[in-house]
């Protein structure tokens, strides 16, 4: 496999307790044949600036710790291979969150939208001894988007979210859909309430950047669709 | 302000502590919060991003829903793939509660794949099977190929609905004692942590603290683990005067991406898929002709390793091939779709019409922090409980794996251990009072960070950590010996003592990965020591234990499980001890499938 032997690694830095303003750094990072941004970025960190700070963690795609702005685009770190990038990778931390520190940004504003759509299940107990019958068409119905990692590739990369930082965002859309349109569930009408407000899903504009961004594939508009359907149905 | 740390410190009151915010520990979480009980939940990550996310294939309970299954065969299933170490008390708690578990996960939402009746559905798993050992059984209950995510979801989302308190991105660095350390007598009173987004130290006082910290993977090279898993709670319980039990039990999994280690599930063989050879054979027929591809894990990763050493790895290569391309395009998209697109991603490979090369990857630790069947730590081989201290999931071991854990038996385990820690931790909460003032429990581990920070010059830990993770793959890996192992015990010294002069670069208080990289590289460096030293100590072969020096298993003398002490003031760990398995209904018997 012909692959260049280096890249130049283009990194947003800054640290609030030097910086007033975000600066960037460019390395010239040895890499291989198989190598994943992640990788990159781990070994500019261990060879050449310890200080290079970004979230980890499975690295393979199911954590949601490492999703990046990387050459313009939102994605995880650890699925994108170098070889897809060319000569030149630029990393910055996702847009629309405030960073804590280079690629780190505050997540806690993320996930508290996620957490106001009360994303669990809400159901009535049930007798006997045995599991909720549930058939596997009324479980594919929502499967879809069980698939999310919260990773928040969606969220901020949608040009609603970055004029309205209110916008509860398709991340929490996502995960509350998971619950309305599963059988099993007696909430779907508080969750409903809760996005029609204001600040909910008529935000969306549909520009389709969240499922581009999704690392999941998970098709994040039709599931925003369907949950405006059911407001209006039910309106 | 001082380096990688701020001088501030907060004192926090609460009545239980859950460090680690995976399965074991959001149970336990729940548990509390619905006996009420105060609780704090500190993980060094968001919990959604903890490795019970990571687990694929399913999680078994006998619930016989496709075909007639009973908990005594899960039990004997799990004992015999265990090679009898497995404490059966331990496996037969495992195998009957993972029945219930299973049940209350899907009352909590979880969308579990269905029969066509509606129920939950089962498949095929490794080392499962029906009337003791007759063939595979349809045990293992999954929601697509990402049951662990769907569990780590689901149990997170009710602890959201519940209330629980948790504090993400807080790195537990030490744990606190009054009366002495574990084996003086002491009780575990709280923990220290670290606010990884300002540096701020937390102390937190209760009267009970769950580790439920999970494994320690990253010691190797090729590992199917998190970047996180580096022994944390393992260590930090080793320093305080408890042993780690069975350490030299450590499961290489059959089928990792080649170089890389990530985990291509034994779903993919559960649903049918072969493991070949260089000669296109399904080599799995000489080593285990019943279950062939759905054997023990131990079996399969030494069986690739033989055939490789014989020249039939692929192009005489050290690796062979997973081959699902027999299942079809539907099942290999609906069932196994991860997978599927890991070995597109990371591999270039099409599943559907390529077979995938596939090597052994370090995967999961059979041992850990000894506990009895109410997950209290233990202090010694007399059953001796730490008091205020328990342990959960892989951190721990209660033993119900023994020397060989099966396919899905960490998700049973971590729900039915975690689920039983939250439950005594509230009972001992509700009849013991709190414990006395930890104001400046902080002051060690803040000495131990600042000399880490501090320190003008010295080597990187990445260096470190580079040679340790290839002295454990090639040392202390599927294969061992005593010349291997004794290499490994002394280059682990070694490294410990380079790691006295470890240094980071950087010097801030907020967000400072690299400070607190360095010290999980502390934690891996104890759990590795722990790991060659017991291994070097059992002179036989059992389940993931494989010594070439000694082939067999010795009832005789190592019927027992292992204990091991840390050295005292970093001197090597030399205090062992063993203590009996107990036997309840299965004999030891040899083990062939």
């Amino acid at each position: 496999m012909a692959t260049a032997t280096t890249v130049e690694l283009k990194i947003q830095r800054f640290d609030p307790e030097r910086d007033s303003e975000p600066h960037w750094q460019t390395l010239t990072v040895p890499v291989e044949p198989m190598d994943r941004v992640l990788d990159v970025l781990t070994r500019a960190k261990e060879l050449f600036d310890g200080s290079i700070t970004f979230r980890r963690s499975c690295a393979h795609g199911v954590c949601g710790s490492d999703a990046l702005l990387i050459n313009g685009r939102n994605r995880l770190a650890c699925k994108l291979r170098v070889e897809q990038l060319g000569k030149t990778i630029t990393v910055a931390p996702l847009p629309g969150l405030p960073v804590v520190k280079d690629l780190v940004v505050d997540m806690d504003g993320f996930f508290e939208k996620y957490r106001s759509v009360q994303p669990y299940l809400v159901a009535s107990p049930v007798e006997g001894s045995g599991e909720r019958i549930q058939s596997q068409e009324q479980r594919d119905r929502f499967d879809d988007t069980t698939k999310c990692i919260l990773c928040a590739a969606c969220t901020t990369s949608c040009p609603s979210f970055w004029a309205e930082p209110e916008y509860v965002g398709p991340a929490a859309i996502v995960n509350a859909h998971r619950f309305i349109f599963d059988s099993r569930d007696e909430n779907a009408e508080a969750r409903l309430d809760i996005l029609s407000d204001e600040d909910g899903v008529w935000r969306c504009r549909t520009t389709f950047n969240c499922v581009e961004a999704c690392p999941r594939g998970i098709n994040i508009t039709k599931a925003i669709l369907e949950v405006s359907s059911a407001i209006s149905a039910q309106e | 302000m001082t380096a990688g740390l701020r001088a501030e410190t907060t004192l926090i009151d609460v009545d239980a502590i859950v460090v680690g915010a995976g399965g074991a520990g959001l149970w336990a979480a729940l548990e509390l919060a619905r006996e009420g009980i105060p609780t704090a939940v500190l993980t060094k990550l968001y919990p959604t991003r903890s490795h019970t996310g990571a687990a694929q294939g399913g999680v078994c309970a006998a619930l016989g829903n496709v075909e007639e299954d009973h908990w005594e065969w899960h039990m004997f299933d799990t004992i015999k793939g265990g090679d009898y170490l497995a404490d059966q008390d331990a496996a037969e708690v495992l195998a009957r509660e993972a029945i219930p578990a299973v049940i209350e996960l899907e009352r909590m939402g979880l969308p579990f794949n269905r029969t066509p009746d509606g129920k939950i559905d089962q498949r095929r798993f490794g080392g499962h099977t029906r009337n003791y050992g007759e063939g595979p059984v349809r045990r293992s209950c999954y929601a697509a190929d990402r049951t662990g995510h769907m569990i780590l979801q689901t149990l997170y989302q009710q602890c959201i609905k519940a209330g629980v308190k948790f504090y993400d991105e807080y790195h537990v660095v030490d744990l606190v004692f009054e009366g002495g350390e574990a084996n003086e007598g002491g009780r575990c009173s709280g923990v220290v942590g670290y606010k990884i987004s300002d540096g701020t130290m937390h102390v937190l006082r209760a009267k009970a603290v769950l580790l439920a910290t999970g494994g320690y993977g990253r010691a190797w090279r090729v590992t199917s683990n998190a970047h996180s898993l580096t022994g944390d709670g393992m260590s930090l319980a080793w320093r305080h005067g408890v042993p780690l039990q069975d350490m030299e039990f450590y499961q290489f999994h059959p089928t990792g991406i080649v170089g890389i280690g990530i985990l291509l599930s034994e779903a993919a063989r559960g649903e049918g898929g072969y493991l070949l050879n260089d000669e296109g054979k399904r080599f799995m027929e000489n080593y285990a002709p019943k279950l062939m591809e759905l054997a023990p894990r131990d079996m399969i990763s030494r069986a690739i390793y033989q055939e490789v050493r014989e020249g039939r790895g692929i192009g005489g290569k050290d690796y062979i091939h997973l081959d699902v391309r027999h299942l079809g395009r539907k099942v290999i998209e609906e069932k196994l779709p991860d997978i599927t697109d890991f070995a597109r991603v990371y591999q270039g490979v099409e599943p559907i019409s390529e077979p995938v090369p596939v090597q052994p990857t370090a995967h999961y630790a059979m041992g850990g922090v000894p506990t009895n069947l109410e997950t209290e730590v233990l202090a010694d081989a007399r059953g001796n409980v730490v008091p205020g201290l328990f342990a959960a999931g892989e951190v721990a071991c209660v033993s119900v794996h023994g020397a060989n854990r099966l396919g899905t038996n960490s998700l049973v385990d971590l729900l039915v251990f975690g689920k039983r820690a939250g439950i005594r931790m509230a009972q001992i909460c509700k009849s013991t009072p709190q414990p006395g003032s930890v104001q400046g429990a902080e002051r060690a581990v803040r000495d131990e960070l600042l000399a880490l920070s501090t320190r003008p010059s010295g080597v990187r830990p990445a260096e470190i950590r580079r040679e340790l993770a290839a002295l454990m793959m090639d040392n202390v890996g599927v294969y061992r010996d005593e010349a291997l192992l004794g290499a490994a015990v002394k280059g682990i010294a070694k490294l410990k003592g380079e790691y006295a002069n470890v240094r980071v670069e950087d010097t801030g208080s907020v967000f400072n990965t690299d400070l607190l990289e360095a010290r999980e590289l502390g934690y891996l460096l104890d759990t590795a020591e722990a790991t060659a030293v017991s291994a070097y100590a059992r002179k036989e072969s059992r389940g993931a234990h494989s010594r070439e020096d000694f082939p067999e298993r010795d009832d005789t003398k190592f019927l027992a499980h292992t204990l091991v002490w840390q050295g005292a003031a970093g001197a090597p760990a030399t205090k062992l001890d063993y203590k009996p398995v107990t036997i309840t209904k299965f004999e030891p018997k040899p083990r062939v499938y």
